[in-house]
């Protein structure tokens, strides 16, 4: 499978008044043709930074300092912003962003505000802009009378299939979803998880699905990449990660412990004892030794860089390799 | 711990809110309602950890508002320890109640003014209640609540401002909170559900341990199966504000009884390898209808794959009935179901 997406030794900074916040600090990994990148990790650790970093439209006061994102053997890094918004964003990669289903307009229909969209990015008829629109509303397994419909009539699951619908119909191939299925219910989770699906297997996308919970990664993710403090702790496949072997980075264990198994009788549930680090003064060496339970004098003192412990498997930590 | 004295009676309970009308509907005298709660029965006994869940909208936030008397009843009655709530009218009797019975709120962002230190924050329910006047002995209070919450040592948290604390040590200033009046029910709505998941654990880890130090009971307000299956001895599903299925938290999850319970249960993914398994056909039907327009007969039947006729034809909602030893449901073909399933 060839790569759709590169991002080299990417750093993102937040300079806020009290210093600066190193919120990605030298992340590199990629994303091949049809697969589905897991992004999990605690609340700050980075993960939306990284999304909003990757359409490279970090919020304020957010700047990337340096690193390479290469997107379709194109480093869009340097490119100025009218290219950027010409050719890169929602043509080549979008994002469904979090809570984008609380952002539709209230005054506007349904049609009028993905009207708006499509016609903003292409120049087209206003009649083929609504065939497009009929198409990809049909995909997400609404009827058409929703067009007509005002934000407040549809429930969440369907405001979210429009959010889904209007990030797809400039043909992206690369999609990143942003906790898109958090504030929903269970079954309204399930069938927006199967939908994803569905759309990355008919029209052949790319996603990187960003959220908190290792169990809706199990489902969704053929790689997880978890993520700690503006670092990237451990990526695997979805069998190395939820397989027997489980996980190797000591974060990754205790994230997993955390999680609760409905189908399983757990007498005792870990947890991670502390906090994530305060980022203005990450720690020293690992940023996770202060919460490891595994952690040594190395640990303290020099960071560990993210190595290859077996074919597609990385991690960073001191304790998962010999040197 | 638990035994059979029942602490907390609630019996078909009923919430109905107004909606506004149009003017020929005031004129045909016609009324319309959202009925948010519309025939709840449950007891919940003495030491337990009873779990209220449901999808949002289902009425198991306005049940738990009920019982703190933040809402009044429609109709129905909800009895504590013998005495009927709705016979408490006066201020002092009302306040005397909220003394036994607490609530921990769910976003412990919001539940905590930013102006007061936790040492406030705690002294200020000794104060409504006009426990003591003594700064030392309120002092002191605080100091054991914090400790009974794991946020040692109290000193160094007493003089911090909520917004130097974590989610984590929010929500434990909120349990510890409720402890300083020394309650008998702790109300629990979505406790942990803005926490972040390594500290989540920990947190209902912390309820727990209190509840059996102290020998507490928790109504248990959540949408989360598998959190409630881990941390509650009983499981009550709420749909539209019915009870569908009430039982132990493992028959719930093991063997549930109700279309709609395995729905939820069949909506989980779980944290294990081999991807795009758990979660293919989740066996259910659209989504959950408004409150404000319930359905004929059985509540569920538009959503049920398994209806019949039988199910909404002449037919009111189905009684929750036992099943087996303290296994209950409400359906018309629970046994049918159960039989077609299996020869599948």
């Amino acid at each position: 499978m060839s790569e759709v997406l590169t991002v080299n030794n990417l750093k993102l900074y937040y300079f806020t008044r009290k210093g600066v916040v190193k919120a990605l600090d030298d992340v590199s990994f990629s994303l091949k043709e049809g697969e589905t990148l897991g992004l999990v990790g605690e609340s700050g650790c980075g993960k939306t930074t990284l999304g909003m970093g990757l359409l490279r439209m970090p919020s304020p006061p957010g700047k990337i300092v340096d690193g390479e994102i290469i997107i379709d053997n194109e480093n869009i890094i340097h490119l100025k912003e009218n290219e950027l918004r010409k050719r890169i964003r929602w043509n080549k990669i979008s994002m469904i962003f979090q809570g984008a289903m609380n952002s539709l307009t209230p005054v506007y229909n349904i049609k009028k505000q993905m009207l708006e969209t499509l016609l903003n990015h292409r120049e087209m008829e206003e009649e083929q802009a609504l065939e497009i629109i009929k198409k990809y509303i049909n995909y997400v397994g609404l009827s058409e009378d929703v067009l007509k419909r005002y934000p407040h009539e549809l429930s969440g699951g369907m405001k979210q299939r429009v959010v889904i619908a209007t990030a797809l119909f400039l043909e992206p191939k690369i999609v990143i979803a942003d906790e898109p299925t958090t504030a929903l219910d269970v079954v309204v989770q399930a069938q927006i998880i199967n939908l994803l699906k569905k759309l990355k297997h008919d029209l052949n996308l790319s996603f990187i699905f960003i959220t908190h919970d290792l169990a809706t990664e199990a489902e969704v993710a053929d790689r997880i990449m978890v993520m700690y403090a503006g670092k990237i702790a451990e990526i695997g496949t979805n069998d190395q990660i939820y397989g027997k072997q489980g996980p190797s980075h000591p974060y990754t264990k205790g994230l997993l412990g955390a999680t609760p198994k409905l189908r399983e009788k757990v007498e005792e549930l870990a947890f991670i004892p502390g906090t994530p680090p305060d980022l203005l003064n990450p720690p020293t060496g690992c940023r996770f030794h202060e919460r490891c339970p595994v952690a040594f004098d190395k640990c303290i003192l020099n960071e560990p860089p993210l190595k290859e412990i077996e074919p597609e498997h990385f991690v960073a930590c001191w304790r998962c390799y010999d040197e | 711990m638990m035994n059979d004295e029942i602490i907390l009676s609630v019996k078909n309970i009923k919430k109905w809110f107004p909606l506004r009308r149009s003017i020929t509907e005031v004129f045909k005298g016609k009324k319309r309602w959202v009925k948010a709660v519309d025939g709840v029965t449950f007891n919940i006994k003495k030491g337990e950890i009873f779990a209220l869940i449901g999808e949002s909208g289902c009425g198991k936030t306005t049940t738990g508002r009920l019982i703190m008397k933040i809402e009044e009843l429609t109709s129905g009655q909800i009895i504590f320890k013998g005495t009927d709530t709705s016979t408490l009218s006066s201020s002092t009797e009302i306040k005397k109640y909220r003394e036994e019975v607490q609530m921990v709120f769910q976003d412990p962002y919001a539940s905590m003014n930013p102006r007061f230190r936790v040492r406030d924050v705690l002294y200020e329910p000794l104060i409504i209640h006009k426990k003591t006047k003594d700064s030392r002995e309120m002092e002191k209070i605080a100091r054991r609540a914090l400790e009974e919450v794991k946020l040692t040592p109290p000193e160094e948290f007493l003089d911090r401002f909520p917004h130097m604390l974590s989610g984590g040590q929010r929500q434990r200033v909120a349990t510890a909170r409720t402890l300083v009046l020394s309650p008998n029910l702790i109300i629990a709505d979505e406790p942990v559900s803005m926490i972040d998941l390594s500290t989540r654990a920990e947190i209902l880890h912390m309820m727990k341990e209190v509840q059996e130090n102290l020998n507490l009971t928790y109504l248990y307000i959540t949408h989360d199966l598998s959190t409630a299956r881990y941390f509650c001895d009983r499981i009550a599903v709420m749909y539209l504000g019915r009870i569908v299925e009430l039982g132990t938290s493992d028959e719930i999850i093991e063997n549930p009884l109700h279309p709609y319970t395995k729905a939820l249960i069949a909506a989980v993914p779980e944290p294990i390898a081999g991807k795009e398994n758990i979660i293919k056909d989740i066996p259910i039907k659209g989504e959950i209808p408004s409150a404000a327009n319930i359905p004929k007969g059985c509540r569920f039947h538009n959503r049920c794959i398994y209806s019949k006729p039988l199910c909404y034809e002449n037919v009111d909602d189905p009684e929750l009935v036992e099943d087996s030893n303290g296994h209950y449901v409400a359906c018309y073909r629970y046994k049918e179901i159960n039989q077609e399933v299996q020869n599948i």
